[in-house]
């Protein structure tokens, strides 16, 4: 399974991910406080400034941006019909500003940085039950599941197709049973080698 | 939590990407492949109940906040969340807990019938209340405007609901997972 991180030697990269994601939390609330063309025009033009310091190229800082256009473009034409042009720019321009800096934030930092910082912020819960150490372990059993899932469904598929059956949504079923077992045999496995009950 | 328990919780989260993964109705008048996450979302709370399925669709959400490509079309990062549309995806293990929790009330009575209903006020209600105003904040447009946009997700929603309950009222009868929660 592949991460979106993007490679590459940059000061952006070597900040801590705690750090980066409260500056995104400062900033995401900063926004909504500037109301201006110029205003937000001034912060689209620093997360260029932080891309490029990132050492991003901007294909792939665009490529990340291209899936809001079609909702944006919703969005900016009942902005134009509700109320006028400069609240569609206004608005249009907060929401690619926000989208691109948590893009850049998910761009400069590694999946395991992340599962670190979840892991540290989780650790004030530990007397409501949570078990930060935890965490780690049942994501990286997903992340090795997702293949796996991934092949038998396309088994079930296949046996379908083979018995002339195209098109169905009944695959779920087979699919969730023979995946259940699984889920039996592999909490058994970690039960045996101690990773189990509290 | 019991081993059991983080393994399903596992298998939920994953079977959840994995459903983003590929077409699972191939419509034939929709030209794009309806792909079907929410799915996900009913099923984690029909099969494994409000706790486990809860967790099971927040660590799915902690997947895409940590930047794994696990929405459909390769998506994720902590920016799908902070966009217009992300209320819907914060949105999704409330509503799977929602979905878990009616049905361990009902589990003793459980069938098609009470089915639809907990996967139509969790899998897709809880997702509106949640999504909708998320929308209308995020894009500055009343709330009433917001709500008239989201019909289009109406037929889909329907169409999963009616997949996710057909689907949870077979593995009901071949492997129950759920506790019945007592009269409450």
């Amino acid at each position: 399974m592949l991460s979106l991180f993007h490679e590459a030697r940059s000061p952006v990269h070597a900040v801590p991910a705690g750090a980066k994601l409260l500056v995104l939390l400062a900033a995401g609330t900063g926004l909504f406080f500037v109301r201006s063309i110029v205003g937000l025009g001034a912060a689209m033009g620093a997360v260029v400034l932080c891309y490029a310091l990132a050492r991003v190229p901007p294909r792939v800082g665009l490529r990340h941006l291209l899936p809001i256009v079609p909702v944006l473009a919703v969005i900016v034409v009942a902005q134009v019909l509700l109320t006028g042009w400069v609240t569609a720019v206004v608005v249009g321009q907060r929401i690619v500003v926000l989208v691109a800096l948590a893009n850049l934030v998910t761009l400069t930092t590694r999946t395991s940085a992340m599962v670190a910082t979840v892991e540290t912020a989780l650790r004030p819960l530990r007397p409501l039950g949570v078990r930060p150490e935890r965490v780690g372990l049942v994501v990286a059993m997903t992340i090795r599941f997702i293949p796996v899932l991934k092949e038998q469904a396309d088994q079930v598929r296949a046996a379908q197709r083979a018995r002339g059956v195209r098109r169905s949504t009944r695959f779920l079923t087979p699919l969730l049973i023979k995946t259940l077992r699984l889920a039996d045999g592999l909490g058994d496995a970690l039960e045996a080698r101690g990773a189990g009950s509290d | 939590m019991r081993s059991k328990d983080i393994a399903l919780v596992a298998l939920f989260a994953a079977i959840t990407v994995v459903l983003g993964l590929f077409p699972l109705i191939e419509l034939p008048l929709v030209p794009a492949p309806f792909t079907a996450q929410t799915l996900g979302v009913m099923l984690a709370g029909s099969i494994l109940g409000a706790r486990r399925g809860g967790l099971a669709i927040l660590l799915f959400v902690a997947l895409v906040a940590i930047g794994l490509p696990v929405l459909p079309g390769g998506r994720g990062g902590i920016g799908v969340i902070l966009g217009p549309t992300g209320g819907f995806i914060l949105a999704y293990p409330v509503g799977a807990f929602v979905v878990g929790l009616i049905t361990e009330w009902l589990w003793r009575r459980y069938n098609l019938a009470w089915a639809l209903l907990a996967n139509a006020i969790g899998g897709a209600l809880v997702l509106y209340v949640i999504g909708i105003p998320w929308m209308a904040v995020s894009a500055n447009l009343p709330l009433g405007k917001a709500i008239t946009g989201s019909v289009v997700f109406l037929p889909g929603d329907l169409a999963k609901v009616i997949v996710a309950s057909l689907t949870a009222v077979t593995v009901r009868r071949a492997y129950p997972l759920v506790q019945p929660r007592q009269a409450a």
